[in-house]
């Protein structure tokens, strides 16, 4: 079953699908960055497949490295119960152009993942909805947990927040700001 | 804050028809643990939510690739502080994956004994916790007492009662003890009359029903493609659990069933886990009754576990192996392994890239609940300012998982 999946996808893929191991019972795929919302638009749709689910979506920071980051999803089938770890390799070694398609239209649970991806190693996924940081806080410097980000580095104190900004997701025109409303006697009410 | 009575003139008091926004958390006495949701209101109808995490996040993950592979245990406990010995087992089994090891069978029993002593715990504190969050403050104690239990045969065995670090690559810390198995007996019972009892006060409450049912329904669909597993996928139909899917230790022995709802909505939630904790019972049962009564616990290896504490003090042989391991840790073959097993919110994952030192070079949680959470905005969308409490509530976020 294991190998199969691997063939399907080498066969669907051809030169895009640049690895494929079986290491430890999991089957990988390295793919091609360029073709990565296709790989898994295939493994979702395709009857032979059939990954309904995206169990888990990270990244993994070799700095030495040229293309730097790895970025890994994890597949897995509940008809057929096969699993799949997907790869690919993006980004300069100094952290720029990481970029990839986003798979949030494939499935809807990559969203979160995707954020988090981007808030711990900066890797930016076109197309997603709504990339915002999501485990740290917007005034944010860096990314934690890329390899040259030290462990022990401090941030800067963040400046409290004056006035009543929107909240994203919602824009300036959607819903009301915080706080009282003036009722036109300059004062509030 | 600005005086509130002040002098409005009756004309300007119209109301307004623009929709309103609410802050609900980060530090809400409705929500257990940290989370903030901002909603945009019209009346007391959410019309959109936005779920914001990461207020307990704590870098779990960079700190693992500081220490040894041994001391990521304690990390993992602080992860899910409500069933740590599933994370002890999980973290352990990717980690002897990775190695190409497997531990002896009676520690195979052990872990699933404590791990499944830890789901039970884990199910009635969300449950207890829910019904308290709606008022129900009796239910609580009955529950908690319930998980007292658990927590004298835990606290018995590791000698903690909730951070146990009590995992090991390659076995355990320590033996089980020689009355774990009468331990575990005369408490099953007694856990099952008081689930029943608590599960009574309940069941046939109005209000309790009224706020459940039918209320944060979400389909099989929408479920899967979330990536929701555990209970809350099975709550909406879909029988998938790891321990029968993909069986790891000695979960093919067993005889249970995997409970499943029909709708997705909280009561389904509220009544997959109460079922649980009952086939848990009957997997304990079983355990205790299977378990080798003696037999090694730990891998003879070592390479990878400590040596007995007598010969670390009287041979030259076990003190270097002793040393070598704490200084230096266990060396991790190069390469990469994504580990999972069934933890008491669904599929908890980690995927570990070793570069063959002693210091994992990358450590992954793939956390069961960060998944499920953020479900958590388009399941309230369209429901009721009260709604939230017992969706969020049956959900089961653990904040130090879901913020890793």
């Amino acid at each position: 079953m294991s190998l199969e999946l691997l063939d399907i996808l080498a066969a669907e893929l051809g030169p895009a699908l640049i690895e494929k191991s079986s290491d430890h019972g999991d089957d990988t795929a390295v793919v091609d960055p360029a073709s990565w919302l296709r790989a898994a638009r295939f493994l979702r749709d395709d009857s032979r497949c059939d990954m309904q689910m995206m169990v888990d979506l990270c990244a993994v920071d070799f700095p030495q490295r040229e293309p730097r980051f790895d970025v890994v999803m994890h597949l897995h089938s509940l008809s057929k119960g096969h699993r799949l770890r997907l790869k690919t390799r993006v980004g300069k070694p100094s952290g720029d152009g990481a970029e990839l398609e986003s798979v949030v239209s494939v499935w809807a649970g990559a969203n979160w993942f995707e954020r988090e991806t981007f808030d711990m190693m900066g890797i930016s996924f076109r197309g997603h909805p709504d990339l915002r940081r999501i485990l740290t806080y917007p005034e944010f410097v860096g990314h934690p947990l890329r390899k040259d980000y030290p462990a022990n580095r401090i941030q800067p104190l963040v400046q409290f927040r004056q006035g009543y900004e929107k909240v994203p997701p919602f824009d300036e025109f959607e819903g009301m700001s915080f706080g009282r409303k003036t009722f036109g006697n300059g004062r509030a009410g | 804050m600005e005086p509130l009575d002040q002098q409005i003139e009756e004309g300007e008091r119209a109301p307004s028809s623009e929709s309103m926004m609410l802050n609900f958390g980060p530090s809400h006495p409705a929500m257990h643990g940290t989370v903030r949701i901002v909603m945009e209101l019209s009346g007391e109808n959410i019309r959109k939510a936005d779920v914001q995490i990461g207020y307990l996040h704590r870098g779990f993950e960079k700190m693992c690739e500081r220490g040894c592979w041994t001391q990521v245990f304690p990390y993992v406990d602080r992860c899910n502080y409500v069933s740590p010995m599933l994370n002890n087992v999980g973290f352990a089994l990717a980690v002897e994956k990775l190695l190409g090891v497997t531990v002896p069978e009676r520690c195979q029993y052990y872990r699933v004994i404590l791990g499944e002593l830890a789901r039970i715990a884990d199910h009635l504190t969300l449950t207890a916790a829910m019904s308290m969050e709606l008022g129900a403050m009796t239910p609580l104690l009955w529950f908690f007492k319930a998980r007292e239990m658990i927590y004298d045969v835990l606290e018995e065995e590791t000698g903690a009662r909730v951070t146990h670090s009590f995992g090991r690559v390659g076995g355990m810390a320590a033996p089980p003890s020689p009355h774990l198995k009468a331990m575990v007996s005369a408490v099953l019972p007694r856990i099952s009359a008081t689930v029943s009892e608590g599960e009574a006060l309940l069941v046939k409450n109005r209000i309790f029903m009224d706020r459940l049912d039918g209320v944060g329904s979400i389909s099989a669909k929408d479920a899967i493609a979330l990536g929701w597993t555990g209970p809350c996928l099975r709550s909406a139909g879909v029988a998938y659990d790891v321990r029968k899917a993909h069986p790891y230790l000695v979960y093919d022995r067993f005889d249970f069933d995997v409970p499943v709802g029909t709708r997705g909505d909280n009561w389904d939630r509220f009544m997959v886990r109460i079922e649980e904790i009952r086939q848990s019972i009957r997997i304990l049962e079983q355990a205790t009754k299977q378990m080798p009564g003696d037999g090694p616990i730990n891998i003879d290896d070592p390479r990878i576990v400590l040596p007995p504490k007598d010969e670390v003090y009287t041979t030259i042989e076990g003190a270097i192996a002793h040393f070598k391991i704490i200084m230096e840790g266990i060396n991790v073959p190069a390469g990469e392994a994504y580990g999972y097993t069934e933890a008491a919110n669904g599929e908890l994952g980690f995927y570990l890239v070793s570069d063959g030192s002693g210091t994992p070079y990358r450590v992954r949680i793939r956390p069961p609940c960060f998944a499920i959470v953020s479900g958590l905005g388009g399941l309230i969308e369209g429901l009721m300012i009260p709604d939230v409490v017992p969706t969020f509530g049956s959900l089961n976020m653990v904040g130090g998982e879901c913020d890793h």
